[in-house]
């Protein structure tokens, strides 16, 4: 209420933002968008409920019979939501630009902000910033679930399987990676739809992205080269050894380079959407 | 030009409302979008140029087979040893064993008492020459009546196995279980085999009096004089353990087995005179067997199996055909975003209305929808099946690589269901998108739906059991259309979804995928009627 009393007359207020349309101005249209439609919440709840129900549920699938040897990567097992989750999170990133095209919106936002490139820049920096904060709270929950499933399933501290604690260091590198991992994601996605424009297309051209390298991967084991060469450098495949905690000499790519490659992906895919974004018509 | 000045026929104004208008009209929208059609193509391009590159990657196989068999295996283009032989249903089968035959002319019988089977294991503390009693499951010797030394020439065999009792096989996939129980001097097992034209009649006994039938085969085409006497075969002993990162490992060796046979009698014309003892179906001198005769008892060693070949065996040698067929999981996304487009963008671009005004009865214009789609992507994927298997395997034995053989009516069955698969994927993706209205979601959840329970399912943590369930359940159950080696009890392996073997049977598999398609197709009716466009 406050607000509205210090606010001007309404025509003052748009010729000075339309003279200095500043990032924050920007940032706060987008913010209006995403806040005020109910989609990204929904989608933001739903990819939250479906990384830790899939993680429960991968966890609690997996048992250790007592006697043998479970060479099992808990941490890893216990955040394997993160491979559906992610799904949930491109559709959000994917309409968060191309939601604007499919109604004819981004003619009135360019209009608006002729600064094309601050434009996607405000988008990616929510949209990320959202995933982040909803990404806290799924990896949280799936570690939290993975900590009371484990123990009764023959994963125990005698075993060699401490609970699974942040306090742990690559626990920790795996939780926060993940995380990380998601919003990286998201900004691939809003790259990808920036370029195709229609959500359709953006989310197969995403989802064909993410889950084919590890079917192609499963079957050209024969061929080391190949193999190799898929598992390094696919974004999903490379992103997701930052959940890696066992056997990290026999990764293909460290598992903060994994990382970084995904990031790269994340990085052209943006660079793509803002040139395009700058020299195409809306 | 001549239509063009056709008057208009009484036949079509009264027509117009007709089913085929309405499927002509779908059909003319989905020709004329340019980025359907290419959509479409992008599926098939896909579908056949990932599989053409699975099947050139994997090159590699023969050399990883060499570790198994020790010698060299990559001669000239192809691996020379390791290829199995293929029996007579199409199917490559292992046949290596050893054999102390004679020819057998015309009709006849043998009978042979078994009072002992014995074996060497590999030591499981070093992977040398280091040997310990004991016996694979599936050892088994007895007596074989076959049709020459060829490997994969057909057969019938009456056997003792070490842990499955009297058995019945024959042309490598049929078995049939006799007595049960192990076979020792103090409970011998009495065996016989009987020829009369192409019928092969097997009993087994306890005591060489009272016998029991066990089975009777027709080897069609059996010549006058086939090979006939006593066999030992031990698989090589594995120990496959999966892996949880995914796939699994294992060890395997060779096994050997030693039976005692005793009272040893024939009937009929048996024109050799002597007995010869050799290895069938190991040309590198790589079998291990032999055989001591003193009067009518002879004692046999043998190695190898006689059974169909199989891949997720420690040490498999090559790829199926589906493994040819992994581009499906590309062209499916495309198929299905094209499929969901299809009825969303006449949503989003108001069209739906004109569509309902100008055909009223809702149901069928959504019927026609998934008939030009599910008509046209259903081409589209038996083309790329078809491009993907017969160029794969062209492809694949050209780099040097095998691929087992699988009868025609397999192949016929993959290449089709691939295409209905296809298919069947773009109406359940038209339906979701008519129920939700928005092509991001449906998109999504298609894909999610279809090819993430395969993913988890072949390349993940979980167990083969959680694994499995996924494949039951999901609408990925479909893939088991894809499956081109059937399971065989007889034989060892790692069954999993990660070596190519569905929980479900081809067609039980693809009916899942149906069963979900219609259900969706059924509620998008429902809720078109009660909407508003």
């Amino acid at each position: 209420m406050s607000q509205a009393l210090h606010a001007g007359p309404p025509g003052l207020s748009i010729v000075r933002r339309v003279e200095a349309a500043s990032m924050r101005d920007t940032l706060h249209a987008e913010w209006t968008k995403l806040r005020t439609v109910s989609g990204p919440a929904w989608l933001l709840a739903g990819a939250i409920v479906l990384v830790v129900a899939v993680s429960a549920a991968a966890t609690a699938a997996v048992k250790c019979p007592s006697g043998t040897a479970c060479p099992v990567d808990t941490p890893k097992l216990s955040l394997t939501g993160i491979e559906f989750g992610q799904a949930v999170v491109a559709i959000l990133a994917v309409l968060a630009i191309s939601g604007e095209y499919g109604t004819g919106m981004i003619r009135i936002t360019l209009t608006a902000m002729p600064r094309r490139s601050a434009v996607l820049a405000a988008k990616a920096v929510l949209v990320a910033g959202l995933v982040l904060a909803a990404g806290t709270i799924a990896v949280g929950g799936s570690v939290l679930a993975g900590r009371f499933i484990l123990p009764g399933h023959g994963f125990t501290p005698g075993r060699g399987f401490p609970l699974l604690s942040l306090a742990d260091g690559p626990t920790l590198r795996a939780a926060a990676g993940s995380v990380l991992y998601l919003a990286l994601i998201a900004l691939l996605s809003l790259g990808i739809a920036t370029v195709v424009r229609d959500s359709a297309v953006a989310i197969g051209i995403v989802l064909g992205l993410l889950y084919l390298s590890p079917i192609i991967v499963s079957v050209v084991a024969g061929d080391p080269v190949w193999s190799h060469r898929l598992e390094r450098y696919a974004p999903m495949s490379a992103g997701l050894t930052i959940q890696d905690t066992t056997g990290l000499r026999g990764l293909p790519i460290s598992p903060w380079g994994g990382l970084g490659v995904l990031a790269v992906w994340a990085a052209v895919a943006l660079l793509a959407g803002g040139l395009v974004l700058r020299w195409r018509d809306a | 030009m001549t239509a063009t000045i056709t008057p208009q026929q009484p036949g079509q104004q009264t027509g117009r409302d007709g089913f085929a208008q309405v499927l002509r009209a779908e059909w003319t929208k989905f020709r004329t979008v340019r980025g359907w059609v290419i959509g479409t193509l992008v599926a098939v391009l896909v579908t056949a140029g990932i599989g053409l590159f699975a099947a050139g990657a994997s090159s590699s196989s023969c050399q990883n087979a060499s570790g198994s068999n020790g010698g060299p295996v990559r001669t000239g283009q192809g691996c020379q040893t390791g290829i199995p032989p293929v029996g007579p249903a199409g199917y490559a089968v292992s046949d290596s064993f050893y054999f102390v035959r004679q020819p057998l002319a015309g009709n006849g019988s043998i009978t042979v008492q078994i009072t002992s089977l014995t074996g060497l294991l590999p030591s499981t503390t070093s992977n040398g020459s280091d040997t310990r009693p004991g016996l694979v499951p599936w050892a088994k010797a007895g007596i074989i009546i076959k049709e020459s030394t060829q490997p994969g020439s057909a057969y019938a065999a009456m056997m003792v196995t070490a842990d499955h009792g009297v058995r019945m096989q024959d042309d490598y996939t049929s078995d049939t279980a006799g007595q049960p129980g192990a076979v020792s001097a103090a409970s011998p097992r009495w065996l016989r085999l009987t020829r009369s034209g192409d019928t092969i009649t097997g009993y087994d006994s306890a005591d060489g009096t009272h016998w029991t039938q066990v089975g009777t085969v027709h080897l069609t085409g059996l010549p006058s004089t086939v090979q006939a006497g006593l066999f030992a075969a031990s698989p090589a002993y594995q120990a496959i353990s999966e892996n949880f990162g995914g796939g699994e490992n294992g060890i395997v060796a060779p096994s050997q087995d030693t039976a005692v046979f005793d009272h040893l009698s024939r009937s009929g014309a048996w024109p050799g005179g002597t007995w010869t003892g050799d290895y069938i179906g190991a040309a590198d001198g790589s079998g291990i067997g032999g055989y001591h005769q003193a009067g009518s008892r002879f004692t046999v060693t043998g190695s190898g199996d006689i059974a169909p070949a199989v891949t997720g065996q420690a040490g498999d040698v090559g790829a199926t055909i589906t493994e040819h067929l992994v581009g499906t999981f590309a062209g499916l996304i495309a198929v299905i975003v094209v499929a969901t487009i299809f009825i969303t963008a006449e949503y989003r671009r108001g069209l739906i209305r004109i569509t309902l005004a100008a055909s009223p009865r809702r149901g069928r214009v959504l019927a026609a929808k998934a008939i030009v789609i599910g008509s046209v992507t259903f081409v589209a994927g038996l083309a790329a099946a078809a491009a993907a298997v017969i160029f794969g395997a062209r492809l694949a034995s050209a780099r040097g690589s095998y691929v087992y053989p699988v009868p025609w009516a397999t192949e016929l069955r993959i290449v089709v269901g691939t295409g209905l698969l296809i298919a069947v994927a773009a109406v359940l993706a038209l339906a979701l998108g008519t129920v939700l209205r928005r092509s991001a979601a449906a998109v999504t959840i298609v894909i999610v739906a279809i090819v993430l329970p395969y993913l988890l399912g072949v390349a993940s943590v979980l167990p083969v059991s959680a694994s499995g369930w996924l494949l039951r359940i999901t609408p990925a159950a479909a893939f088991a259309i894809q499956q081109a080696m059937p399971q065989y009890p007889q034989v060892t392996a790692l069954y999993s979804p990660s070596s190519g073997y569905f929980p479900l049977a081809p067609w039980a598999g693809l009916a899942v995928l149906c069963a979900y398609a219609a259900l969706t197709l059924g509620l998008a009716v429902v809720l078109l009627r009660r909407r508003d466009a």
